[in-house]
């Protein structure tokens, strides 16, 4: 099965300027949102308590809250998750945390025995699930991580493609992680999706896997470059993407299949991860193709920056 | 076609049989099991097996197998009714032959490996808690305390060498990180800190002068000593938490140091925190201490004046005041063995050995004190953390000292005598607690994370569906789309899994959730190898090249690219891995071996199938 039997040929180089346009409203309206209305940042970070239950029968959550209130925890957030009869209760993070003997009203395994009391877990036959408690202290670490590794990574994969490569491809690649990165936490933020550590994860992971798509290319107009010197760059870049194309999309679509059966059939606990890579993969194509080559040619990259002293190994290699 | 390397062929093979040997383990599956290990770490008797055999036989419990694996004995069931009713009956047997104490009796799931597999270093992979259940604490070990501590000695040991060599303080007192000694003349001040200087070089030494302008030494610990108070207290605790652990009778639990002052507890399987925490944060010891008959304490305590000798405290029931004289007969460092048990009767009680010296001075008060009471102290301090109005946490340690029950000295004892007037659990938490030794610094817990067994359960069954999927939907794609060529790619895609598995279990990393989603990421990562060969391969052949030049050519000019693009991959799979928590962790490690095992299945493995089948062939198209 071919869908394209030969290379299309799409004038990509010359939309580049409207492309660059949309991209920097778009990405003007994602840092907008992420700094007026931030992410919605999960106990991970923020530190706090997190009980869920299960119950037999499909929960009234009026009912969860008014149980809740009743037993003091008026400051609880009650939502339903994945399924009607799943419950999920936040808790601020508790005022104080002691260790040792019982009866400490405000330790973290405390409140989700209390919790449980609260909704009278015995009689109804409602399971506990899952008990998560950060702490403060531990919730800003995390957040500060986070952010470090974030810049980490951004960091590693310019130097690794100014090596492989160089400056001018290494700042494209950087624009275009840059770009991807806004769009997806810009997503996130839209649609209030949960943002904890294995949805960072997942953000991680997608930078990681949208450069691929600029590698590919910039590999491709590396070699176009080289053998044909009678092309101006700006039709070399064009050719590699167009050249490039079906290969992008064919990997997108399977990275997407995978993600699809994750999404769906991975569960809640993986969901928020799927959510960021899907968008990322999406928003990484069109990244890759406008993007990483547009701000290259917008350096005014040239044949002379691309003479890597390495391309003659490729004959030794399988 | 150019000739073949056959190291490539060879290097094919032997890394299939290995990754599939090494897989094959996870294949098995577990079956319930009962674990019994000894409390001491030590080796169990050489005739354990009969002893367990004996109790199986005796309550005519069915069982598949019982025999020492790893240095602990297992007890390997069908299901788990009968799991829970041999741990009972062996627990019961125990306690009949008065070795309850000695055993720790837990249920476990034992992988159902052969022997053979096993032999030869076969395992499976290890399930993270978000898949089996239990619960994480991150403990943070409170060092300010132990650094103070350390100064507390000193304040104490200091002056006392200086009073031995005659040098004249005029007063001590501790202020912040410091110990703070004025005297009366600088020429003392010079002789003592020649003195403190000679004896305890850990310490650093300046002069000041207090507000008087008498001339002052200052006592700090210097940095070296600092880190090496630190490592102590956290290492201690390591091994009083250690103890704790085994003695909950949880199976594989883990307790780790991380960090510089923390320390990580695992404990798979356990629901019931609350009792978890009670037992690993407390700082419980007991005292016994004569009472003062003397001395009046409802007066004291309503005066507030108390005997010099004596110190006040309250009953725990019904908190009456109770004056103690200030020394200790035999205080919880002393203690040997405790175990939980009943007095004649039938109350619960604490049995409790002392050593030697502790048993040489019970005697000599109990022979001089017939007829006369003497007191249990319980003394435990818990940390409470407050925050104060900016949100910051503040530490502080309550101090709970309780007379847990005053008794008559019925006759003369030594080193063996009985407590009474606990309740029976406290018995045994008392037991177990003075058993495992006192924290060196106490512990604070960070970070909770429960699981319960139902999401570990539908975490187990989402992933493993998502996973076969996901699988299905890329072989299926492929094969459509590249035909024959499609096919490679599915083959090295099912040697991808293999591989990961393999490897997973080689280094028997832990699988979690986030780790089974690194695996699906893979899956569909993994093939974009064969997408850039094949489509270089098709691009090839339209260029002019016959089938086999455009193949060679397809495999040669995709490397490069393959290469770099997973590089860019493994570098945030890495820095995820420094991040490190976890369930993330194990996604940064899935995600990498994922990339390694599939660089290696899309080049060669693909390669050498390509070979093997188009070698010798006369084409005129390529199945891409």
């Amino acid at each position: 099965m071919r869908f394209l039997s030969r290379p299309p040929n799409i004038d990509w180089v010359g939309q580049r300027k409207r492309a660059l346009a949309l991209s920097i409203v778009v990405s003007l309206a994602c840092l907008t949102l992420l700094f007026t209305r931030g992410l919605n940042l999960g106990i991970d970070f923020t530190g706090g308590v997190l009980v869920e239950v299960s119950y037999p029968v499909p929960a009234q959550l009026d009912t969860v809250r008014q149980e809740l209130k009743a037993a003091g925890y008026e400051e609880a957030t009650v939502q339903f998750f994945g399924s009607a009869s799943d419950v999920l209760i936040r808790l601020p993070a508790p005022k104080s945390e002691a260790v040792g003997s019982a009866g400490e009203k405000q330790q973290s395994s405390a409140i989700s025995a209390r919790v449980l009391q609260a909704l009278g877990a015995r009689d109804k036959g409602i399971t506990l699930r899952r008990v998560d408690f950060v702490g403060p202290a531990v919730g800003a670490e995390l957040k500060q991580k986070g952010t470090l590794a974030l810049l980490a990574a951004f960091f590693g994969i310019f130097l690794y493609i100014m090596f492989r490569f160089e400056w001018k491809f290494s700042l494209g690649s950087i624009a275009a992680l840059t770009h991807d990165a806004i769009m997806t936490l810009g997503y996130l933020s839209l649609v209030r999706e949960e943002f904890d550590l294995t949805v960072l994860a997942g953000v991680l992971a997608m930078l990681g896997y949208s450069n691929n798509e600029s590698i590919v290319l910039f590999d491709r107009v590396r070699e176009n470059l080289l053998n044909l010197r009678k092309r101006s760059v700006e039709e070399i870049v064009n050719l590699s993407i167009n050249q490039t194309l079906m290969r992008s999309v064919v990997t997108h679509f399977t990275v997407l299949l995978v993600l699809l059966a994750l999404h769906y059939l991975g569960g809640k606990s993986v969901h928020g991860f799927s959510v960021a890579m899907m968008v990322g993969v999406i928003v990484a194509t069109y990244s890759s193709i406008y993007i990483s080559s547009g701000v290259a040619i917008l350096l005014h990259v040239k044949r002379e920056d691309l003479l890597p002293p390495k391309l003659e190994e490729i004959d030794h290699l399988p | 076609m150019r000739h073949y390397p056959l190291w490539k062929t060879l290097s094919l093979i032997v890394v299939t049989l290995i990754g599939a040997f090494y897989a094959l383990p996870n294949l098995y599956g577990e079956q319930p099991a009962v674990q019994i290990t000894t409390v001491s770490g030590d080796s169990l008797p050489s005739d354990f097996g009969d002893q367990v055999a004996r109790t199986l036989k005796q309550d005519q419990l069915p069982y598949d197998s019982s025999r020492l694996e790893n240095g602990q004995w297992l007890v390997r069931v069908d299901e788990t009714g009968t799991q829970l009713k041999i741990a009972d009956a062996l627990k019961r047997a125990f306690a009949a032959e008065n070795q309850a104490a000695r055993y720790t009796v837990a249920l476990n799931l034992a992988p159902r490996t052969p022997g053979w597999l096993r032999a030869l270093g076969g395992r499976p992979m290890a399930l993270g808690l978000d898949l089996r259940g239990g619960v994480h604490f991150l403990l943070q070990v409170d060092l300010d305390d132990a650094q103070r501590n350390a100064l507390k000695r000193y304040l104490n040991d200091v002056p006392t060498l200086l009073r031995k060599k005659d040098l004249h303080y005029r007063g001590r007192r501790l202020a912040g990180d410091q110990v703070l000694l004025s005297f009366g003349n600088p020429q003392t001040r010079a002789a003592a800190r020649a003195a403190i200087a000679g004896d305890y070089p850990e310490l650093a030494l300046s002069e000041a002068s207090d507000a008087d302008g008498a001339p002052q030494l200052s006592l700090k610990l210097s940095s070296t000593e600092i880190k090496r108070i630190d490592d102590n207290a956290v290492e201690q605790n390591l091994i009083t938490l250690r103890n704790r652990v085994n003695q909950l009778g949880v199976a594989e639990p883990l307790v780790q140091r991380q960090g510089t002052d923390r320390i990580v507890v695992e404990l798979p399987g356990v629901q019931d925190t609350t009792r978890v925490k009670e037992l690993l944060g407390a700082t419980a010891t007991l005292e016994y201490r004569a009472v003062d008959t003397d001395g009046n304490p409802q007066l004291a305590a309503s005066t507030g004046d108390v005997p010099p000798d004596d110190e006040l405290f309250y009953t725990r029931q019904g908190h009456q005041p109770v004056l103690l004289k200030r020394e200790a007969i035999a205080a919880g460092s002393e203690i040997v063995n405790v175990a939980p048990g009943f007095d004649q009767n039938g109350q619960p009680s604490v049995n409790v050995r002392l050593d030697a010296a502790a048993g040489q001075r019970m005697l000599h008060f109990t022979e001089r004190n017939v007829g006369k009471p003497m007191a249990v102290l319980y003394k435990e301090t818990q940390v409470v953390t407050n925050y104060n109005a900016r949100g910051e946490p503040i530490r502080e340690r309550k101090k709970i000292e309780d007379v847990i029950n005053v008794a008559t000295i019925q006759g003369v004892f030594g080193s063996q005598f009985q407590t009474t007037g606990v309740t029976n659990k406290e018995a045994h938490d008392l037991a177990l607690l003075l058993k495992s030794g006192a924290l060196a610094a106490p512990i604070d817990i960070v970070e909770e994370r429960t699981v319960g067994p139902s999401l570990g359960a539908d975490n187990i069954r989402q992933g493993t569906l998502a996973v076969i999927v996901a699988f299905g939907l890329v072989i299926g794609f492929m094969a459509l789309y590249y035909r024959v060529f499609g096919l490679f790619a599915d083959f090295a895609l099912l040697l991808n899994l293999v591989l990961i598995v393999g490897s997973l279990s080689i280094v028997h990393a832990t699988l979690t959730m986030p780790g089974i989603a690194g695996i699906v990421l893979t899956l569909g990562m993994a093939v974009d190898a064969n997408v850039l060969i094949n489509e270089r391969i098709r691009e090839e052949l339209r260029g002019g090249k016959t089938p086999l030049a455009a193949m060679d050519a397809g495999y040669e000019r995709a490397f490069l690219t393959i290469a770099d693009s997973n590089v860019t991959t493994l570098i945030a799979a890495i820095v995820l891995f420094a991040l490190g928590s976890g369930p993330v962790k194990g996604f940064a490690v899935t995600l990498s071996l994922g990339i390694l095992t599939s660089m290696f299945t899309a080049i060669v493995g693909t390669r050498t199938l390509a070979h093997y089948i188009f070698r010798g062939r006369k084409l005129k198209d390529l199945p891409v």
